[in-house]
């Protein structure tokens, strides 16, 4: 068994946007490493002539006809959102560039 | 030598490309909303766009239909069960969180394009796949903030990955012409870049010449014209070659084209961390591509610009270049080819391509119409063609009338005869007036005989003013020529 290291565990959180305290770090390096232990327990299995499922039902996917159907009127759209402005989803700005050689 | 011609004698370049066309469906790939280009912002959602708790995804047929097309053109092969993948990253523009993409089981593997090279010839381009994807929204960048659109979120796009085998920038904006040429005459996507329904992103590295390890590359992304794709890379290329000259070595980076101001920009977003975390979608079960559908696809596939454009050089005998401006748009293509039928006959079809490409093509160009637009039918072209053929008006006239036809839609025939615009090729009446004209002007018929053969135009020229432009030319010249010596 491998375990975590301390700097997956926050790589983890920053994949995932959480942001955890010392205690909860600590906490999850144990817990997931817990986890791990049964998924490895899995890997013991041999899988290599099984097909990898990943339904629980055999079915195929249904499709759907291309017709549009109404769309939620602006300002229901936007309700839930935090911040708006002008029709739009306002958010912190998200991209830096930076000029290159 | 310019710094690019500088830089390709020592390193030559390999370029790949990411192409992304949005389909021309009218609802979105995994929701019922529309798709409007140019809608107010966010008026084309719906609960499965935002994202909402409780909602699911139901794929669309057309999207389906539309990406098999594209398969079956490019010779690709075609999963029978293909899988969609949620691809994670954390962007505003994406309210799930994550992209419905395909992964390791796309729809298209393996496919080609056939490019046209700038100097004649074609080359054959290999397509590592074609996959299904939805397109994020938009947001703009506005100070501390940035704005979020949501309207094309869910646009149902495919992503063609060509293998890293084009060697100069002209053959990548050749690559994109190609692409844009082919999901037009699938009628699978308008494929209009300034509205953004196709966009590239370009990988670029260079190699020594004469080695055959790939160099790093960068991945220049955002371009979205095709003039764009030939200067970014071109950019990208020299930049490289700087940076290695100089005893650098390149970064594996993604950079941002700034077209506006002609040059690249290593682009680094808040999120460093590049783990998308790929897993099948539970949402979506796998997608079966069945025999009745593939069928379908099959039946309703179009003629394709290479085979138009080898039918056209074979049937029709044009040159190639002329034969390569006809293809460009499907439409124009199916233009020439009604004008071929209407005129009946095979052998008229270089001059029917010259008139369509000159001065129809000219015509249109000058008012910024398509040739959807065209006030002149292709029966129109025919007729003029046929006028020229049978000797009733001249070439020369035949473009006045060409005229009257873009101008206001009347037909050749009808304007000829409204106008009595016909040809005079009788020797012995075009005989009489060239007497006429030179009885009136005896000094130059002396000064001619004396030798100043320029002066044969102004005798033409004189003729065809005393017939309103109508005697025929070759008839006026040989008769001309033989009264004068």
């Amino acid at each position: 068994m491998s375990g975590l290291t301390r700097a997956e565990v926050e790589e983890l959180a920053v994949l995932a946007r959480l942001e955890l305290t010392e205690d909860e770090l600590a906490r999850m390096q144990v817990d997931l490493a817990a986890i791990l232990v049964h998924m490895e327990a899995l890997a013991e299995v041999d899988t290599s002539a099984v097909a990898p499922m990943t339904h629980a039902v055999p079915m195929d996917l249904r499709l759907r006809k291309d017709e549009p159907q109404p769309s939620l009127p602006v300002e229901v759209a936007l309700r839930a959102a935090p911040d708006a402005r002008d029709g739009h989803f306002r958010v912190p700005n998200i991209i830096k560039t930076q000029e290159g050689a | 030598m310019t710094e690019l011609a500088t830089a390709l004698q020592n390193w030559e370049p390999v370029i790949g490309l990411e192409v992304h066309v949005q389909l021309a469906t009218r609802s979105k790939a995994f929701a019922p909303s529309a798709i409007l280009f140019g809608a107010p912002p966010n008026s084309l959602t719906d609960p499965v766009v935002l994202a909402l708790p409780g909602t699911l995804p139901t794929f669309n047929k057309a999207a389906l239909e539309m990406a098999l097309r594209l398969g079956v053109a490019t010779v690709s092969k075609i999963r029978a069960k293909s899988r969609f993948a949620r691809k994670h990253y954390f962007y505003p523009d994406s309210p799930k969180g994550y992209q419905i993409s395909q992964y390791d089981e796309p729809l298209c593997e393996e496919g080609v394009l056939d490019i046209l090279l700038p100097e004649g010839g074609r080359k054959r381009v290999k397509l590592t796949r074609i996959h299904l994807e939805e397109d994020a929204g938009k947001s703009s960048h506005a100070g501390a903030f940035s704005l979020v659109d949501l309207n094309r979120a869910g646009a149902p796009l495919v992503e063609v990955v060509t293998a890293p085998e084009l060697g100069s920038a002209e053959e990548a904006a050749e690559f994109m012409r190609a692409l844009h040429r082919m999901v037009r005459y699938l009628g699978i996507s308008e494929a209009d870049m300034e509205k953004g329904q196709m966009r590239c992103d370009a990988n670029v590295s260079l190699r020594r010449r004469g080695e055959d390890r790939l160099g790093t590359r960068a991945e220049l992304k955002n371009i979205n014209s095709f003039r764009f794709v030939q200067k970014a890379v071109e950019h990208e290329i020299a930049r490289q070659a700087r940076i290695l000259d100089g005893g650098g070595t390149i970064v594996q980076e993604t950079r941002l084209w700034d077209a506006d101001r002609g040059a690249s920009f290593s682009m680094r977003s808040k999120e460093e961390a590049n783990d998308y975390r790929y897993l099948p979608d539970p949402d979506l079960p796998p997608l079966h591509v069945d025999g009745p559908l593939m069928m379908n696809v099959m039946r309703t596939m179009p003629e394709l610009p290479m085979a138009k454009l080898d039918r056209f050089v074979r049937d029709y005998d044009l040159r190639e270049p002329e034969a390569r401006q006809l293809i460009e748009a499907p439409a124009l293509a199916d233009y020439f080819d009604a004008a071929i039928k209407a005129h009946g006959s095979d052998r008229a079809a270089r001059t029917l391509a010259a008139w369509i490409t000159t001065e129809l093509g000219g015509a249109l160009n000058r008012d910024g119409k398509s040739i959807e637009d065209s006030p002149v039918t292709p029966a129109h072209i025919a007729a003029l063609v046929k006028l020229i053929d049978d000797g009733t008006i001249s070439g020369k006239m035949a473009k006045t009338v060409f005229d009257e036809v873009y101008t206001t839609g009347t037909s050749p025939d009808a304007i000829v005869a409204r106008d009595g615009l016909r040809q005079i090729s009788d020797p012995v009446e075009i005989e009489r007036i060239a007497l006429e004209v030179m009885a009136a002007s005896p000094k130059q018929v002396t000064a001619y005989r004396a030798g100043k053969d320029t002066l044969f135009g102004f005798f033409v020229g004189a003729v065809m003013k005393a017939t309103g432009g109508k005697a025929s030319p070759q008839v006026t010249s040989d008769v001309l020529r033989r009264l004068l010596s």
